[in-house]
């Protein structure tokens, strides 16, 4: 919690009192609070730099190294200070954060100092304030996406194959990376030399070449080397089917690379060989077969996979369609207004190429790009003057989108990233508010169940309550006083739905019935209050089953420790559980700074529960081990 | 905008009127200042203060009777000497004064009587506290059962309101309360 709140929380405490006439019940004894309550003056000399501060300054925030008993560790006896040999220029912002409650930070500091130090002083850096949030995270993005590229380029050169990988992995990783081996090397630089060898002889087959002999005109060398191509050609398609379907094999899904766009581009490049292959010499045919001979040139677009900077170039166009969209819709805009008036301009002259609105189209384009190919000119006075303006709004419409674009990019592209992140701070934010809240909701639980255990062992609570602050203390004590003003006890929101649920069942249910929805309880594998739920709802209603006239609320404590009423097969498992959780306690409390909040279990034991009584202490048992593997959350405050 | 800035009496005088040493006060003080430096607390940080100390449920209303049972002057603001009276008289006063404290906190609308409406009010301010999930559920009126059985216990002459001498008799027969109240002298 803030540390302001730990300023009011004594007046919290004693308003409290206003609580007393309305209890139904009595209320429980406060912790007992034996420092002292006079504030003193703290030393602390961070390399040579003295620092003075109160105490409860510094107590202000419990889970942190100085606010807890982890600071005694670094005390000097024989100078009766507090010793740390770190740096005094960030301990300034660490501690100005205690006074103040907002931690900054300072823009001319490295950034992976700042975090050490944070870490080392038990900070999270969540809490920095908004004014430095932004700098603070700008400069962590950058600094870990250096990292990550050096890393990747790193990794990408030579990581080692992982063991035991197949030849079909193997042969994918060879494709995709080719650096990997000297084969796959070979393969990249030779499928290279044949997309340049096809894309030459595509180009080259155009050109005239001398008529053989006994022909006048110049033929294409397509024609007059016919074969020779044709032979080209076919190694080339051959080498680029073999490719296509070895990488067709090495896929690890094959229809998320069939849908890839290299691998379509790839379709594309060799389909028109084999359709050639199939059609007939047929006239009729030819025509279209000449068009798909088009589709070879995207053999080109295969060494994007040999080109960085093609993929990127792709890669930004794709990003700023919209932008292009736009760009292209306002053309198109003026175009047709443009045309539209030149022609009906032109309409009336004698011999004139505007011939129809779709004709003004090519002249309004060439006038507006100031091409001005001269094809097609306007002879009307009228005409004129309508293509001067044209022309000279093509270039303001044309050159204006393009730097509005250009900044528009640009603006854009980072607004989005930032309210990416603000909408991903934002959760974060919002999912730590719960999280904090389930967690003082949770710690009061746990608080309680100490404490009514405690009545039972003194050492062991003892031990758990000894590492948990005063603060933290007095206001469980808080909270269970309100408890007693209402008669009604916190619970969580599982345990709620829990008891709506096992409460409509009724009281009367027999032996196996009240089993099977200790079972199912026990399937409700959260943390550890639903578990202290079902063993409650549990033991009611075995309870019930004993004396059905207990018809009222029980008081819990009163329940947990009628053990003779149990039947027997449930008495090992409720002896189990109190150790089970006395010992948790201990686990638990050790982490002393920290507040830690049980997260759900992947997978618990107890989904495979066989439904039967005898497994039940082995499997609480078991839960306990995995249930505590807590995410430690360290929270300074909400 | 000027800072509107208010500063206590002086500690002699805060000493005098209350039951804290100079030393408490210059705790309680540099926690108070340090908290709203410009010397007052308003009701929205009382309620923000209140909303962290209970997250399961709504502490608003509560929190709004609080603060007017501490703003003894009615002028929608703490200072640091009603604040530290408030304190004195809860943590430190006798058993007459904290009760009532107690029924100040109660009368709303401060004209010496506790009705069933105001006490309605505190009540469900009470419950709204709690939040949602408690065991067990909240079914049926709670706080209205809650009202009439302090009704039962505090109005002896059945008049349907609770008077101050009332009060403080009904309070000092009931020896839970006289126990509980012992509980909260060490909160400082």
């Amino acid at each position: 919690m803030a540390a302001g709140v730990a300023t009011w929380l004594p007046f919290a405490r004693a308003a409290a009192v206003g609580w007393l006439p309305l209890a139904k019940k009595t209320m429980p004894k406060p912790p007992v609070d034996n420092s002292s309550r006079s504030d003193e003056i703290l030393y602390v000399n961070v390399s040579g730099v003295r620092f003075q501060t109160w105490k409860n300054t510094l107590d202000r925030y419990p889970d942190t190294l100085l606010g807890s008993s982890e600071k005694e560790f670094f005390y000097n006896e024989d100078t009766q200070e507090y010793f740390f040999d770190r740096d005094p220029e960030m301990f300034r912002h660490i501690l100005n954060f205690y006074r103040t409650g907002k931690l900054h930070y300072p823009r001319h500091e490295c950034i992976q100092a700042f975090d050490e130090e944070l870490a080392f002083y038990g900070i999270v850096p969540e809490i920095i304030g908004d004014c430095c949030m932004e700098e603070y995270r700008d400069r962590k993005k950058e600094n870990q996406e250096r990292l990550a590229e050096d890393t990747e380029a790193n990794e990408a050169n030579d990581a080692p194959l992982p063991p035991h990988s197949t030849s079909r992995e193997r042969l994918w990783r060879a494709f995709e990376n080719p650096h990997t081996s000297t084969m796959a090397l070979v393969f990249y630089y030779v499928t290279g030399f044949f997309i340049a060898v096809s894309v030459i002889a595509n180009v080259v087959e155009t050109v005239p070449c001398q008529p053989p002999k006994g022909m006048v005109k110049d033929l294409p060398c397509g024609v007059k080397y016919q074969l020779a191509f044709f032979c080209m050609d076919t190694a080339c398609v051959l080498i680029f089917t073999f490719e296509y379907l070895m990488r067709l094999f090495a896929a690890p899904s094959r229809c998320k690379f069939m849908r890839s766009v290299m691998s379509v581009i790839d379709v594309v490049a060799i389909m028109p060989y084999y359709i050639g292959l199939v059609m007939p010499e047929n006239e009729d045919v030819s025509g279209a077969f000449v068009t798909l001979r088009v589709f070879r040139v995207f053999r080109i677009f295969k060494f994007s996979r040999h080109s960085q900077g093609l993929r990127i170039l792709g890669y930004t166009l794709k990003s700023c369609a919209s932008e292009l969209g736009f760009l292209l819709f306002s053309l198109t805009m003026a175009i047709i207004i443009f045309a539209t008036v030149m022609f009906y301009a032109e309409k009336g002259t004698k011999g004139s190429t505007f011939t129809s609105i779709p004709a003004s189209f090519w002249y309004t384009i060439v006038t507006m790009t100031t091409l001005g190919y001269g094809d097609m000119v306007p002879n009307t006075i009228a005409g004129k003057i309508f293509g001067s303006i044209c022309s000279l709004s093509g270039v303001l419409v044309i050159a204006l989108p393009v730097p509005v674009i250009v900044s528009n990019f640009s603006r854009i592209y980072h607004q989005n990233q930032r309210a990416d992140k603000m909408r991903a701070q934002q959760k974060v934010r919002l999912a730590r508010i719960r999280m904090a809240k389930k967690g003082t909701a949770n710690a009061f639980l746990q608080y309680k169940e100490d404490h009514t255990l405690g009545d039972r062992d003194s050492d062991s609570t003892a031990l758990c309550v000894k590492n948990r602050s005063a603060f933290e203390h007095q206001h469980n004590h808080l909270l269970h006083c309100l408890e007693k003003t209402t008669n009604h006890e916190f619970t969580d929101e599982m345990t709620y739905s829990e008891l709506c649920m096992t409460e409509s069942v009724g009281f009367r249910t027999s032996r196996s019935t009240s089993l099977s929805s200790q079972q199912g309880a026990q399937n409700n594998s959260t943390g550890c209050c639903p578990r202290r739920a079902r063993r409650r709802a549990a033991m009611r209603l075995a309870n019930s089953t004993v004396s059905v006239s207990r018809g009222s609320v029980q008081e819990l404590d009163t329940l947990q420790f009628k053990t003779t009423s149990i039947p027997p097969q449930t008495r090992s498992s409720l002896n189990a559980q109190p150790d089970d959780l006395k010992l948790n306690c201990g686990d638990q409390d050790f982490t002393a700074a920290i507040i830690s909040i049980p997260t759900p279990p992947a997978n618990t034991p107890d989904e495979s529960l066989p439904p039967s009584p005898t497994p039940v202490p082995g499997i609480l048992r078991n839960t306990r081990a995995t249930a505590y593997t807590h995410e430690t959350v360290k929270i300074s405050s909400l | 905008m000027t800072m509107v800035c208010h500063r206590p009496e002086g500690l002699e005088q805060l000493e005098a009127q209350t039951n804290f040493s100079k030393q408490e006060l210059q705790i309680l003080y540099r926690g108070f200042k340090n908290e709203c430096p410009s010397g007052v607390v308003n009701e929205e940080t009382f309620k923000h203060i209140y909303a962290q100390f209970f997250p399961h449920g709504d502490a608003s209303m509560y929190a709004h009777y609080l603060f007017n049972a501490f703003d003894t002057t009615n002028n929608g603001s703490i200072k640091f000497k009603d604040f530290v009276v408030g304190l004195s008289i809860l943590l430190r006063g006798t058993l007459r004064e904290k009760l009532e404290w107690t029924f100040h906190l109660y009368d709303i609308n401060r004209d010496g009587y506790i009705n069933r409406e105001e006490m309605t009010e505190i009540v469900r301010a009470i419950y709204d506290m709690m939040g949602k999930y408690t065991y067990p559920a909240l079914k049926g009126d709670v706080p209205q059962q809650h009202v009439d059985a302090f009704f039962q216990k505090m109005d002896k002459n059945k008049d349907g309101v609770v008077t101050m001498e009332e009060f403080i008799v009904a309070c000092q027969e009931d020896e839970n309360m006289m126990r509980s109240m012992q509980l909260f002298e060490n909160v400082m």
